[in-house]
């Protein structure tokens, strides 16, 4: 009773704070934000001609649609380039391990470090915490140098180069270490959050680590796993340094942003290409956004504002 | 024909590379539930020490290998050539403060540290406070959010269209910036060009990104505030203005913090809209670009790595603030 009387004086507070003027504003300011990338994709519609002989805004009055920018991007190679469908199998072929290896690693690690009790638990934590803000600059030349050269102390061979250069698998190791930091500290701020009451219970009835791993923590941090799973993939199929920098500049392996970054240096002027190839890439991660869109708040909320 | 046997090929690499992924994907599950089984079946007296291998060790690994022995080695050739051979002393430093290009690029970035977060948490910040007063924020929200979702180098493209400008007076401009400036009556230039309007323009593609982000956040810290303070003020007779200065603000005044120093940390490392619109041409460069090229254009490490130095350097007291406030947020708790 006290409650619903709450929630009534609650709805008419609301009620009362919102207002027909704020909601054009905020309706306003959202069509602002949408029209840069609505013209975009208007223009990837155009003939070539229309394109660059009037503005995407008069289609309003004279409509002309045509799909050949896509079948042209998508299917037609140049020279020794590949289309654009090939750099989209790279894209995939990059960000799936890229994104199943660490949540895996990341996981078993946040697990650890909540409930495993062992010394330097807390150093551990904070240091994870402070790794994720340092730019991954600081790791580009050293790394490039180890895969491709291995590691050598002296004439000693430390770690050898194994020729992995030149293939995807550079790309998906950097993208693992990278994306660890932030992966571990989401997944323990959720992991450390289960009830003690049903990890102890689970203890008594005589499962082991590796048990209440499988058989509470793994099912239980699904939803983490998924907010952390959609953020390391958007990351991943969004990245242009990583790539440029391991995909060591051959073609057979570099994914859709560094072709496109490619495309807007070297034909820059032909718009109805960089239309349709940017809004191909811009494609998946949208849709992706838009199914998952409530995972992906709750990984945000869940790594700037806590408690 | 020819066109037929092109797809093909096409097609076959295609199928090829994503063997490829099963492959992979399968051995690293493989190895991973082996590893697991493996160890599930020891006795209880090595599982107290083997947890730790199977569990913690890889992560450990991988953060040393990847993050912090390269941390180390980067500080360390930041003090040596090009090559790394011979130790220089501060000459890569000295160089970075004292050539007028990288002086340029360093205040480019000043600039970007300083006009991104502000204005992406204050545009974040209205909007966050008009949503809150809209029967059904969800699809202007949305909408608003949605360009997290696009990268850098799709948003820059989006916006080098915006900005695009047609140096033939016979011709229409088809960038929609330039239409308007002739809309309002002002003769359009070529904005990429133009330093240093050119850097504000490029600041604007990473506010209309981060934005949503901002308002988010901002916006479930508005909703966390408790109705009953609202109402209070509201029965003292604070008008809406007030009431966002004198509660709603202090009220979230931590997770404003937050939100700014995150977006800076994004502004200082930006990279992929610089490549993307300017190629750091025009006085646009900042330091993540010229370290990229300083490494790995002109191949000199020595610069390359001081530059990410000074990177980092930029950062560290945004961390420490951040590790700071999880400290006490945690002992809170």
């Amino acid at each position: 009773m006290a409650k619903a009387l709450k929630r009534g004086k609650v709805e008419a507070t609301k009620s009362h704070l919102s207002s027909p003027w704020a909601s054009f504003v905020a309706i306003l300011i959202a069509v602002l934000w949408t029209i840069p990338t609505f013209g975009l994709f208007v223009t990837s519609l155009r003939p070539q001609t229309g394109i660059n002989s009037s503005g995407w805004w008069t289609v309003l009055t004279k409509p002309e649609f045509t799909l050949e920018n896509y079948s042209r991007v998508l299917f037609e190679g140049r020279g020794a380039t590949p289309p654009l469908s090939q750099y989209f199998v790279n894209t995939f072929a990059i960000v799936i391990p890229s994104t199943i290896i660490p949540i895996t690693i990341a996981i078993f690690a946040a697990y650890a470090i909540a409930w495993f009790d062992f010394k330097g638990r807390n150093f551990i934590f904070f240091g994870i915490f402070a790794l994720q803000v340092i730019p991954l600059q600081m790791s580009l030349i050293p790394l490039l140098q180890l895969f491709s050269g291995g590691l050598h102390i002296g004439s000693v061979t430390v770690i050898p180069s194994f020729g992995i250069t030149g293939t995807f698998i550079p790309i998906w190791l950097a993208h693992t270490m990278f994306g660890l930091p932030l992966a571990i500290f989401l997944l323990h701020n959720f992991i450390a959050q289960l009830p003690r009451e049903l990890m102890e219970a689970a203890r008594v009835d005589g499962a082991d680590y590796f048990k209440l791993f499988r058989q509470i923590v793994l099912p239980l941090s699904i939803p983490a796993i998924a907010s952390f799973a959609i953020f390391q993939f958007l990351w991943v199929w969004n990245d242009l340094l990583v790539a440029l920098t391991f995909g060591g500049g051959k073609r057979e392996i570099a994914p859709l942003m560094v072709r496109l970054a490619e495309m807007t240096g070297t034909r820059g002027g032909d718009w109805e290409l960089l239309t349709a190839g940017a809004f191909v890439s811009i494609l998946v991660p949208v849709a992706v956004f838009f199914a998952l869109q409530r995972y992906f708040v709750r990984g945000l909320l869940a790594g700037s504002v806590k408690g | 024909m020819l066109e037929f046997a092109a797809r093909q090929s096409q097609l076959e690499q295609a199928t090829s590379k994503l063997t490829g992924l099963l492959i992979t994907v399968a051995i690293f599950a493989i190895v991973v539930s082996l590893a697991f089984y493996l160890a599930e079946r020891t006795s209880e007296r090595i599982q107290r020490s083997v947890k730790y291998l199977v569990f913690l060790a890889p992560a450990l690994i991988f953060l040393f290998i990847g993050l912090i022995a390269p941390a180390i080695r980067t500080l360390y050739l930041s003090f040596r050539d090009a090559r790394g051979d011979n130790f220089v002393g501060l000459e890569n430093y000295i160089w970075a403060f004292t050539q007028p290009e990288i002086l340029q690029i360093l205040r480019n970035t000043g600039i970007w540290m300083l006009v991104a977060p502000i204005a992406s948490t204050a545009l974040g910040l209205t909007i966050a406070v008009l949503t809150d007063r809209m029967k059904r924020p969800g699809l202007a929200k949305s909408l608003i959010f949605m360009p997290m979702a696009i990268s850098f180098v799709g948003a820059g493209i989006i916006w080098k269209f915006v900005y695009q400008f047609q140096p033939n007076d016979r011709v229409a401009e088809i960038g929609l910036l330039s239409q308007i400036a002739e809309w309002l009556g002002f003769v359009p230039t070529n904005w990429i060009l133009t330093a240093p309007l050119n850097t504000f323009l490029l600041i604007v593609v990473f506010v209309w990104i981060q934005t949503g982000f901002a308002m988010v956040i901002l916006s479930a810290a508005i909703k966390a505030i408790p109705e009953e303070i609202l109402e209070a003020s509201m029965l003292d007779g604070a008008s809406g203005w007030k009431r966002f200065g004198k509660v709603t603000v202090p009220m979230i005044r931590g997770t404003i913090i937050v939100v700014l120093s995150t977006i800076t940390i994004g502004a200082l490392k930006v990279f992929d809209i610089i490549r993307t619109m300017t190629g750091g041409n025009f006085k646009t460069s900042v330091i993540a670009n010229e370290m990229y090229n300083q490494s790995f254009r002109a191949l000199n490490y020595g610069t390359g790595s001081a530059l990410a130095i000074i990177l980092f350097l930029g950062v560290i007291p945004l961390v420490a603030y951040n590790v700071m406030h999880l400290r006490r947020e945690r002992s809170e708790r």
